[in-house]
Order: structure tokens, then sequence, then C-alpha cells
């Protein structure tokens, strides 16, 4: 994941960073997560295409823009990989084995948990307000952002809530009673993970020795929206003191 | 009139949840849909207003089939009350959370005004019209999610696990009411596993398991059907028990509640001390 993340940020070349997304695709079937991997990219397809034009209206050229989406896409993708194929419990294992405090591995692989909870609660929300005639998908931009609120504010309440009642449950069951924890399962590196690490610190030497050395070809499309010249403000313009 | 023609469903990656039920639930009616967890009776619930579509067969409410219209649309019909308040309210007042949906169905400000003046009457909820949904009780903010519902005065009134939560008053206080809005002929379906409240309001019960229809009559046949109970993972009923436990003295096995079964101990009582010989006058 750090590999093709560091990867996507070095690049701002359109055949480079199409190379880093699609260089994920032999992992997303050998993890066999191809159908989730291709939902959460359909979610992330709109931002995309939101940071797309929004690079257009500033005018940065047609390949650049197209080029900047990619990397969004290659980061949102690493991500997604990295969570769909490590387990919340190896996560926190891993984070405990390196000496990370323990309060923070349990937070983080507590959040990292809770998202599949806190989507099904969010659906369930959605729900309620549409039996009460919410209609998400109807009216201009702002009334749609609108819409919004009778399904943020219950869900943050619950989200609240359950993380009251959660730390109390904590408490009930002696956590940080001792600092030195016991486990009954120790992570232990693999041959594959070796494997792993090497074929990453290649892959990232070699995009380096790319990013550094090889000029990679850009195609040039003479496209891109006039730039908007923002007007200039000089404070002088701003405050204009009034005589007593 | 709700309609459920061979509904078949099944949530993405998982197995059908529905196969194949069929149902109607005729105007004025009060059904009891019953079951074991995982049995499919939310799922079919949220089917009468079209949260989720059949993936065969069809629903229609009053004629209506609902793959063709917007929940919102039928919800105008419909009102599917939620089983955890805290899910739905959002609003600064009381107020404001009843009058939400009215203003999305397009009603105009004086009679959200006046509707909502009567619903909070109605519920006994006027002294918190202006508070916060969020300081109320457990019990109360239950009130509010009704109450937001009633408040449009849908035609069929859906409630999902009304009683969970609930102390024996408010139980009362919710068979009373919903006892009111069957007798104004609402039809009033309430998805639940409380065997002891739908023994009291002994409705029309349609009992679930995996996905299928295995009962459907009245209260006093159903939950007195020690097979058909076990196959849907209910207990019977306390007195249904108690009753089935004394056949051997010529108890009647259709009994489901307290006072059908004290009217017949009194009775054979009664029986039993006129049949007695009377002493002889000295």
């Amino acid at each position: 994941m750090l590999g093709f993340f560091a990867s996507a940020l070095m690049f701002t070349n359109i055949f480079a960073l199409l190379i880093v997304f699609l260089m994920q695709v032999p992992i997303v079937l050998i993890a066999k997560t191809i159908k989730r991997w291709l939902q959460s990219m359909r979610g992330v397809l709109i931002y995309g295409g939101f940071i797309f034009i929004m690079n257009m209206i500033f005018g940065t050229p047609l390949v650049q823009s197209i080029a900047f989406s990619i990397r969004f896409l290659g980061v949102v993708s690493a991500f997604s990989l990295f969570f769909m194929t490590t387990s919340a419990d190896d996560l926190g294992l891993a984070l405990e084995q390196i000496h990370a405090p323990y309060s923070i591995a349990f937070t983080f692989t507590t959040a990292v948990r809770l998202v599949p909870t806190m989507a099904i609660d969010a659906q369930t929300v959605v729900d309620a307000q549409r039996s009460r005639g919410l209609e998400l998908d109807k009216g201009n931009f702002m009334k749609r952002i609108r819409n919004y609120v009778p399904i943020l504010i219950p869900l943050i309440i619950s989200a609240i809530r359950r993380s009251v009642e959660l730390a109390e449950a904590l408490e009930s069951r002696a956590f940080g009673a001792t600092e030195k924890r016991t486990s009954i399962v120790t992570l232990k590196m693999r041959g594959a993970d070796y494997g792993v690490i090497i074929a990453t610190l290649i892959g990232l030497g070699f995009a380096v020795y790319v990013y550094l050395h090889v000029p990679l070809p850009n195609p040039i499309i003479p496209f891109s929206l006039p730039r908007i010249s923002w007007p200039s403000l000089q404070t002088t313009q701003l405050i204009k003191p009034r005589l007593i | 009139m709700i309609s459920i023609q061979n509904a078949t469903f099944h949530y993405p990656d998982g197995p059908d949840v529905l196969q194949g039920v069929n149902l109607e639930l005729r105007d004025g009616e009060f059904v009891a849909i019953m079951g074991e967890n995982g049995a499919g009776k939310t799922t079919l619930v949220k089917m009468f207003n079209g949260l989720l579509k059949p993936d065969k067969g069809t629903i229609t409410v009053d004629g209506i089939d609902t793959g063709k219209k917007s929940v919102a649309q039928l919800s105008r019909d419909v009102g599917l009350i939620f089983q955890n308040p805290d899910n739905q309210l959002f609003a600064e007042t009381v107020a404001q959370e009843l009058a939400f949906s009215l203003r999305n169905f397009g009603f105009s400000e004086d009679v959200i005004e006046r509707r909502v003046t009567s619903i909070l009457n109605t519920l006994d909820l006027e002294r918190y019209e202006k508070s916060s949904p969020f300081v109320l009780s457990g019990g109360e903010r239950k009130r509010v999610a009704l109450a937001a519902i009633l408040v449009w005065d849908p035609k069929h009134v859906i409630m999902d696990e009304p009683t969970i939560g609930q102390d024996y008053l408010q139980k009362d206080r919710l068979r009373n009411f919903i006892m009111q809005l069957v007798s104004q002929g609402k039809t009033v379906v309430i998805v639940t596993h409380d065997i002891e409240f739908v023994a009291e309001c002994k409705p029309r019960v349609v009992l679930l398991s995996h996905g299928k229809v295995i009962g459907d009559g009245p209260a006093t046949t159903i939950l007195t059907n020690s097979s058909l109970i076990q196959q849907a993972s209910l207990v019977l009923p306390q007195i249904a028990t108690l009753m089935q436990n004394l056949t051997d003295l010529g108890t009647p096995s259709e009994i489901i509640d307290a006072y059908a079964a004290k009217d017949f101990v009194v009775a054979r009582m009664l029986e039993k001390v006129e049949a007695r010989p009377r002493p002889l006058k000295s």
C-alpha cells in the first residue's frame, strides 16, 4: 500500500499514474476482492470527476486534470486494498508489537471495526427519514445538501452514544487496568512478508529512479478552459479611513 | 388493502430472506407479524412503503404497485414507525420534529400548525412542544416518534417492535392507542416478538419462519398451536401454557389471556358448587 501511495503522490505524469493504478489490479485479483474494490472505485468516481472539473475550471490543461483524477483514484485504491486485505485485529496486533501505546492501537482498530456498523446505522437513518417523506435526490444543489441534515444529526448522536456506551463497557471490563497486556496471538514475519517488503522497496526504488532519470512521454492536448483571474484584494482598497 | 403476491427478496450477497410470501391485509385490520430473528418480518414491512422492492412478485397498496411509486409517495398512505426512535430524531424542538414530515409532503404552514397541535394533544405531548427531543426519556421519545408518523394521518400504520424497552404502563397505553387507531378504520400492523402483548391485543397473527408464512389466523388459534409456535422459535403465552397443561381437567385449549381464563375457572367453580349435593334440613 505504501509503495502505491508514495508512487501515486510522486508522479504527475498521466502514464506513470495510470501504471501505478493498474498495477494494483493483479493484487486485487489475487486477494479475490474484485467486487468490493469495484464498489469502492464506483463510490469515489464522483470525487475524481469533481477533481477533474475543479482543475479544468482553474485552468489546468486537460491531460493534467485527468492525471490528477487518476492520482486520487490510485491513492484511494491503495488504501481500500489495504483495509480490504488486512483485518483490524492484525493491524492492532502489529501496532502493539511495535510498542505503540495500547490505547492508540485499540482506538484505531475499533474505529476501523465500527465503520461497517455505522454504515448500517446510516442506512437505517436514511430509511427512517425517507419514510417521513424526505427525498434526498430532489431539489437543487443547496437543497440536496440541506436534505442531509436530518441524516447526519441522528447519525452523529448515535455515534456519540455508542462511543460513551463502549467506553463504559470497556471500563467495566478493566480496560487500562494494567500497563502490560498478554496476547494469545503473536504476529511473526513469514517468507511471503519479507518478499512483499523487498518487492515494495524494489518497486519504490524503481519509481524514484524513473521519476528522477527517465523522461516520460507527456501527451499534449491543447485544451484548457480560460484562466479565471481572481480580483486581487489590496488592503488599501478595502478599508477607507473616515476623516472625523 | 395491502396485497403481497409471491414476494421473494434477498439482500446483496445473502440468502433469500423472503420466499414466495402471499398475504392480504384488509383495510381496518389489526395484524401482528411474528417470527424468529431473521424470519423476514422487518424486510416484509419495509416493502409496504417501498423502502425495499421485491426481487420477484408484487406488493400493492390500495391497488398501486409499490414498484411504480417512490418511498415519499407511498409513505403518504403507509406510515412506518421504526424500532429505535433515536434513528430519526434530529430537530431542535418536538414541534419542529413533528412538522418535518408535513413540510416534506407539502402541507401549508397553517395546516402544519393545526396538525402538530392536534397530535401533541392526542399523545399527551403538549408540555414537550418546545423541548428538545433529546432530553426526553426513552418512552417519551418513542411517543414523539409515533407522533411524527401519525401527524400526517396515514391510512396504514406499521410499527416495528413497538414494545421494546417499554414498561407495562407504556405497553398498556400503546395497546389502548392501537385499539383507538383500529376503531378509526386504520390498518395497523405490528412486528413483534412480544407474545404476551399480542395475546392481550388478540389481533390476526401472521407467523413467519425462514422467509415463509407458516401460520395465519386469529390469535386464539395461532398462539395456542404448539407446533407452529415452536417452528417460529416462539413460546406459548403463559396462560395458554397453563391451560394446555390442564387439558386433562377439561380446560379449553384456545384461551390465551388471563380474563378469559378467569371467566372459565369461575364458571367451572360455580358449576361444581351447584352440583354439590345440598345438606338435608333437620
